[in-house]
């Protein structure tokens, strides 16, 4: 009984305070804490709120007298410390802390400080900024975690639980390295392994296996908030990617700490920064930005400093930094003026402030790069040739000038002039002169033209059709299409009475253009959109027709020739009737020009159209000394997007460009940082006020109260910055990584307070492991691989994590790791366990972000531009959770119900919660219904014939453990209900379950039912 | 699968089971299952035993007007600005300010494109487009002085919503179940609604602004939507009908009160209650949206008709919500920010609100429920009064804001902006007083709701906030 009863009486001792006066009151650990939580706010660093001057976070400031002769400590007197005083006075004025401010000490508390005093009022630096000192473990000391653990917990009076059983520690594993269910095989086979160091090797496999990365990945994406939006205001998105992409291949390369850290913050510094490199520096980027109109440079300006100092603060030193920008920090040392200094180191960034985001840096594939640039090398060379000016190539042009001005004064083709239009369909005709017409108005997708001219030429031989591109048109073309095409499907031409009689129908024996279109011609008869489908009677098929895909930034003209020449016959007029039959995406006509001529056709065809741009044709008749060298530069170019003799190389330029633009299609981008020297005059900002510019201008600097280099001659820059974060000397960066991947693992950080190691924060109650663990990655390359395998193969992590009740009150909260944790997975891995459970998952690595099914309307209320959430289809719709599109306005909602963050701000620590959203994703998300059908398939695909074997099968698979009787029961009574249910309801069979005949229907959709159960039990969303 | 460390006793045990099987309520569960960290969201404690005061509202309604409404057009009358249409802007007024659009532009009066009317006994003058709500007047307390930190749309949203312009911290329906918690059975404690306006100037808003931030996720406010399912994932999947879905949620109850019993994991027992509230919730939120049994006075009060997705329509569901005691219901109407042709912009808004805004007081007050709602009518900044065109740009240095209903006196103005309606000179009110004195009125001090986060005891009033007294009955 005594040794049962000892560890207990220590606990006991040890829960009322040390009072036992066997160990001195611990400045750092009992002391420290208080002041900063009671008394700092007004008698701490912050001068200006600081009362009747008294400064207790300095010792040397808190033993001078004040004005009355007071002192608020002697060291070893107590009664003579005026702090022991107010802390008892019962007079409210003079009590401390004052009533006011609702805090208040209990008579522990009151009585600690009495003891430090009289213990001498011993001062210690803050334990975290402080260097970690590695502890000196002696050689017998087994793993180094379990030693310090068990070490702490002998102290205590306190011991490991036991070793969790084997099927509980593969799923562990696979859980936390993996974030993905471990496949029953590997389970059993690992349940099986005999050999001494079979947790090891499966251990260093998952570590080597690519999901790794993808799994670290999603904690360091909330800590830099990573998302696919901007964050403000219209939220737009933006690419960035490829910088998920690098940290998961960072990790899993294993990538050492301090070099990853160095490549996010300045990437593009380094010298030949190579293309993974200038990624990574994408980080700068990640902040939220806007492109709202009215909002202020200068506001945002001071918003984006703010925001990236912030960042680094939390993301690698668990500083909260963000208290200084309005004011020197309430508990700790940092400096309004230390944040501004912080933020200078950021001005050298080149971007727009209020901008929408830029489209950012190509990221190539492997070989590409090399394409590209070859194929604009190739671009850049036509097109020069192209501008090129020789004796030749001027002599071809006046011969092409001449031309022109020839036509224009003896014009082959005679352009109608329709006094009465009519379109199908409500478009207006508007008349822009000189026999242009330009439809406006209604937009249908079908049209018919019809044309009145009161006059026409005597003897036509054919007619022309213009297609006139017109800025005001879609893309600047001629159609109305909202790539600027159109397809003219059939021209007819009638004589007409002055009853409207038909006189005579004019017959097209030829049609020819000048263009057809190759583009989508595969349905089309004549494999491309011919010229000859506009007067075929529509043999070809009524949507067929001409259109001039991509060519629809130039005038494109097609000749019509007639049968023979039409006279002309008294009293009549001439109708031209446009068909655009096509019916889809507005494919009409938007301005366009009717000619006539009388002219042999191949004569008429060559002439040169007419189609001069009107700025042009002014600039022909201007005599060619007097044009400016930009006017005769704009001719000599229209000519050579015309000319003949230039057709090759525009042929060849064509091809470069498509080129070009194909790989550009492809080719994934991302922000990246890019330095200026021109760089932003950063100022104090008085209460973080923009509109204040009374503080004194800083330049870049370290912050005062942390050991840093001694950098002479230059500012330093964000690659100084960068090396000071994980300097040796650095006493946080290193305690701050191994606390957040503590946490990882057990659920809970060695600190509890993964967001604050400043005087705020809590003091790890076992410092010397989390400083053994920052000591090892500091001075061991930065190795997260190895922390990791460290901490993983611990057996501190291989306890059972269920509680004894005795264990639940003398560690109630686990901080003395007497077990493991259960927690619930992160949101992505919910999905991620749901869909590779229902083998739907696509295990490919990185790629630009997915969108899960969403519900209808979500987005509603996001706006310049409204947006709407389009699945992704095929292989994208089933990828792991961390690709997911994060909108920070909207996240996606099953997301958001398990706590995952907007990544608006950098976070640290996820909230964990429990709500009723979670269980209305798990039952009714489609996702989660189809991967529930999908499951289902999979039992009765892969199973066994009977009922108790398959739900046997399916607890194999989703829990990697057989059902017990009672489990067994309750799931035969869903099936065999649902089973019945779904037999007597065939449509809603047909509606859950896959298309089949009725009863395999209602099969699978009973069987849908139980696997829906399973993908919903706390169990298998709980990694225990 | 039993463990031998389980915490709890076979006897314990077997009560569970035996209550699993057949089901019982969440609210039972969160008792029996511990305090507020294992409580559900709904027909939930919050953080405070009791009030820290005497309560004067049971709930909010906070109707967010966004975009910023022009306080020029609607609440503030100034004849000043009506005389000095046209003539510069005094410069020693807007020397040094923040300034959105109009930055470097020359800065013109412009006259008040509405005009005003007194209203009811008390006389209360406001917008002229307005005369429904002006039968209203007498409840109605409007304060002309509010200034705000922010001049554009999103970070004033942010500021308005959580006191703060740093996303990620709480917003006051958050804050405001936290510490109180909810009476609602079967219906989150926190809802929000929005609707679009006719004008095409419906800028955006984000769900940052009904967030939890730093505390619990289950504080967060559940965006009801008129399109669609009402809450996300509310529907049972094609073929799973009310009784099959029971049916599963059933057996995944009864199998993880199987595993509860194994393991001894508090967890299990909260996500068991979470189960039966999600499935509640399949049920209640139908039930709530379903208008048939209004009668068509109510409708004819409303003026709008089931499903419409207008402001109206869910002004009629917010005090179907304060019914069901909802503790925070925040309804957005948006289409408020009328840079260009501000007559015609205004005329629309007011024609959208004027009846649904008298018939929500209207009828709270006929079901005696107006005396502990707290009604609150206000946009995220109002206009300059300086012309842009044909309409005004953002302004956040004075604009108004009315409320009503819960512990406000009723029938009184407060507050005023300077004679051009440009600056808050008398009684200035800061954001962080509304949101002191909408907590004060709730029965809770702002200065003890607070949350810690990063070493700090962060509130709703961030380290500002003081209760207008003068306004509270």
């Amino acid at each position: 009984m005594i040794s049962r009863l000892a560890p207990i009486l220590t606990f006991l001792l040890l829960a009322a305070g040390p009072c036992a006066a066997l160990e001195k009151v611990s400045y750092n650990r009992q002391i420290r804490p208080l002041l900063s939580d009671q008394c700092f706010a007004c008698h701490g660093p912050d001068a200006s709120k600081r009362k009747s001057g008294l400064r207790l976070d300095l010792r040397d400031s808190a033993l001078l007298p004040a004005k009355s002769g007071a002192r608020a400590i002697v060291p070893g007197d107590p009664g003579q410390s005026e702090l022991i005083a107010r802390l008892s006075n019962a007079d409210p004025d003079e009590l401390m802390p004052p009533p006011s401010t609702h805090k208040s000490l209990s008579e522990e508390q009151k009585q600690l400080f009495q003891r430090w005093i009289e213990e001498g009022a011993v001062y210690e630096g803050h334990w975290a900024y402080l260097a970690p000192v590695k502890p000196t473990l002696p050689a017998d000391a087994g793993h180094p975690i379990d030693f310090l653990v068990g070490q702490r917990q002998h102290s205590l009076g306190l011991g490991f639980s036991a070793e969790a059983d084997r099927r509980t520690l593969a799923r562990r594993l696979y859980a936390d390295l993996h974030g993905l269910p471990a496949p029953a095989a590997e389970v059993e086979a690992f349940v099986a392994d005999a050999s001494p160091d079979a947790y090891e090797k499966l251990v260093d496999r998952l570590l080597a296996a690519s999901p790794y990365g993808e799994r670290m990945a999603v904690w360091w994406l909330d800590l830099v908030r990573y998302a696919d939006s901007a964050g403000y205001h219209s939220d737009k998105e933006r690419n960035v990617s490829p910088f998920r992409d690098h940290v998961i291949g960072a990790f899993n390369q294993n990538q050492p700490f301090d070099q990853f850290t160095i490549e996010h913050l300045a990437g593009d510094l380094l010298p030949n920064a190579t293309q993974e490199q200038k990624v990574a520096s994408c980080f700068n980027k990640l902040l939220l930005t806007t492109d709202e109109g009215g909002a202020q440079a200068k506001d945002y300006e001071a918003r984006y400093l703010q925001d990236r100092v912030r960042a680094v603060g939390t993301v690698w030193l668990a500083q909260t930094w963000m208290c200084s920008q309005c004011h020197d920090h309430k508990f700790d040392p940092m400096l309004a003026s230390d944040f501004y200094s912080m933020g200078a180191f950021f001005a050298d960034i080149d971007e727009g402030i209020i901008a929408a985001p830029e489209p950012g840096m190509m990221v190539f594939a492997p070989g590409q790069q090399q394409v590209y640039e070859a194929a604009t090398a190739q671009r850049d060379r036509l097109q020069g040739s192209l501008e090129a000016e020789t004796a030749e190539s001027q002599l071809a042009y006046l011969r092409w000038e001449n031309g022109q001005l020839q036509a224009a004064l003896n014009p082959v083709w005679t352009p109608l002039m329709f006094g009465q239009r009519q379109a199908a369909d409500g478009p207006a005709l508007e008349d822009r002169g000189k026999g242009v017409y330009l439809a406006k108005g209604a937009d249908p997708d079908k049209t018919v033209y019809t044309l009145t001219a009161d006059s026409y030429p005597a003897a036509m031989t054919g007619l022309r059709l213009e297609a006139l591109p017109q800025e005001s048109l879609p893309t600047g073309g001629a159609g109305r299409a909202s790539n600027g095409n159109f397809v003219v499907t059939e021209v007819k031409a009638r004589l007409i009475r002055p009853d409207g009689s038909v006189a005579q129908e004019l017959s097209f024996a030829k049609a020819t253009a000048s263009f057809e279109q190759e583009v989508a011609g595969a349905d089309h008869p004549d494999k491309k959109w011919s010229a000859a489908s506009t007067i075929d009677g529509d043999a070809r098929g009524a949507e067929f027709g001409w259109a001039v895909l991509p060519q629809t930034g130039q005038a494109q003209s097609l000749w019509l020739e007639l049968g023979a020449p039409v006279a002309a016959v008294a009293d009549t007029r001439l109708v031209v009737e446009i068909q655009q039959a096509h019916g889809r995406g507005h494919h009409t006509l938007g301005q366009f020009r009717c000619s006539a001529t009388t002219a042999a056709m191949a004569q008429a065809a060559a002439a040169p159209a007419a189609a001069l741009p009107p700025p042009l044709a002014a600039l022909l008749v201007k005599p060619i000394d007097q044009r400016s060298a930009e006017e005769q530069k704009s001719l000599v170019r229209h000519y050579r997007s015309l000319a003949p003799e230039w057709a090759e190389t525009r042929q060849q330029l064509a091809q470069a460009s498509a080129q070009i633009k194909e790989i550009e299609d492809r080719t994934v981008r991302c922000l990246t940082t890019k330095s200026t020297p021109n760089k932003r005059v950063v100022r104090l900002l008085p209460r973080g006020d923009f509109l204040n510019e009374t503080g004194p201008v800083v330049k870049a600097a370290l912050p005062s109260y942390l050991p840093s280099p001694k950098i002479d001659g230059r500012e330093p820059n964000r690659l100084d910055l960068a090396r000071w974060l994980v300097a040796a000397e650095n006493p946080l960066t290193a305690r701050v990584l191994a606390n957040r991947l503590w946490k990882l693992f057990f659920g809970i950080g060695l600190s509890k307070t993964l967001e604050d190691f400043g005087l705020q924060g809590e003091m790890p109650p076992n410092l010397e492991l989390l400083d053994w663990l920052a000591c090892e990655l500091r001075d061991g390359q930065w190795n997260v691989k190895g922390a990791v395998r460290s901490m993983v193969t611990s057996r501190t992590y291989r306890q059972v994590s269920t509680a004894s009740p005795e264990m639940l009150t003398r560690d109630p909260e686990n901080r003395e790791l007497t077990r493991q944790s259960r927690f619930r997975l992160d949101a992505e891995f919910v999905r991620d366990y749901a869909l590779t459970t229902a083998r739907l998952l696509v295990p490919q690595i990185g790629g630009v972000s997915t969108k899960p099914y969403q519900p209808e309307g979500y987005w509603e209320n996001l706006n310049f531009p409204a947006r709407n959430w389009l699945p992704s289809t095929g292989a994208s719709q089933y990828r792991r959770g961390l690709y997911t599109w994060w909108q920070r306005m909207f996240l996606h909602p099953a997301m958001l119900a398990f706590d995952a963050p907007s990544r608006e701000e950098c976070t640290a620590e996820r909230v964990r919660s429990n709500i009723p959203q979670q269980a209305l994703v798990l039952l009714n998300d489609p996702s989660f219904v189809e991967a529930a059908g999908a499951l289902a398939g999979r039992v009765l695909a892969e199973g066994p014939g009977d009922d108790a074997g398959r739900i046997a099968w399916l607890w194999r698979e989703s829990l990697q453990r057989p059902p017990t009787p009672e489990e067994s029961a309750t799931l035969l009574t869903l099936l065999t209900g649902h089973r019945t249910a779904y037999l007597a309801d065939p449509a809603a069979a047909q509606s859950l379950g896959q298309a089949a005949p009725p009863a395999a229907a209602a099969e699978h959709a009973a069987w849908t039912s139980v696997a829906r159960v399973a993908l919903n039990l706390h169990e298998f969303i709980t990694r225990s | 699968m039993k463990s031998s460390s389980s915490a709890y006793s076979p006897l314990h045990r077997r009560a569970f089971l035996s209550r699993a099987t057949y089901g019982f309520g969440a609210a039972a569960l969160a008792h029996l299952w511990g305090g507020p960290a294992a409580a559900p969201a709904a027909g939930s404690p919050g953080i405070l035993s009791s009030t820290h005061l005497p309560a004067r509202a049971k709930r909010v309604i906070f109707l967010s007007m966004a975009g910023g409404p022009s306080h020029l057009e609607t609440f503030d009358p100034k004849p000043v600005l009506a005389r000095m249409d046209g003539q510069p802007m005094p410069e020693s007024m807007t020397k040094g300010q923040q300034i959105a659009q109009l930055q470097g532009q020359a800065l013109k009066c412009f006259a008040p494109q509405i005009g005003f009317k007194k209203y009811g006994k008390s006389g209360q003058e406001f917008s002229e487009l307005l005369p429904l709500l002006g039968t209203m007047a007498d409840e109605m307390c409007i304060v002309r002085s509010v200034y705000s930190e922010a001049i554009n749309h999103d970070p004033a949203h942010m500021f308005m919503n959580t006191g703060s312009q740093i996303a990620g911290r709480p917003s006051m329906g958050a804050w405001a179940t936290y510490g109180l918690g909810s009476e609602a059975e079967n219906l989150p404690g926190f809802v929000v609604l929005t609707s679009s306006g006719r004008g095409g100037q419906n800028q955006p808003i984000a769900a940052r602004q009904w967030a939890s931030g730093f505390i619990p996720s289950r504080f967060q406010g559940v965006h009801l939507r008129g399109k669609g399912d009402p809450v996300m994932y509310l529907n049972a999947p094609p073929g799973v009908n009310h009784d099959r879905q029971q049916d599963v949620v059933g057996a995944i109850n009864a199998l993880n009160g199987q595993h509860l019993a194994d393991v001894g994991d508090p967890e299990i027992a909260t996500r068991i209650a979470q189960y039966e509230m999600a499935f509640k919730l399949q049920s209640s939120v139908p039930e709530l949206m379903d208008l048939a049994k209004e009668p068509p006075s109510v409708m004819d009060l409303y003026g709008c008709k089931p499903g419409d997705g207008s402001f109206a329509y869910n002004c009629l569901l917010a005090r179907r919500l304060a019914e069901r005691g909802v503790r925070f219901i925040q309804l957005y109407h948006k289409d408020w920010d009328h840079h260009g042709d501000i007559k015609q912009g205004v005329t629309l808004k007011a024609e959208e609100i004027d009846r649904a805004c008298m018939a929500l007081l209207t009828d709270l007050k006929q079901r005696d429920m107006l005396k502990d709602t707290l009604v609150i009518w206000g946009g995220e900044f109002g206009r300059t009064p300086m012309s842009q065109g044909s309409g005004r740009d953002h302004h956040n240095k004075g604009f108004s804001v009315w409320m009503a209903g819960g512990g406000i006196k009723p029938g009184i103005s407060y507050g005023a902006t300077d004679e051009l309606g440009y600056q808050a000179v008398q009684d200035p009110v800061d954001v962080h007083d509304l949101h002191a004195t909408m907590l004060q009125l709730l029965g809770v001090d702002h200065l003890r709701l607070t949350y810690r986060f990063q070493g700090r005891d962060y509130r709703l009033t961030d380290i500002k906030g003081k209760v207008l007294t003068p306004i509270i009955a």
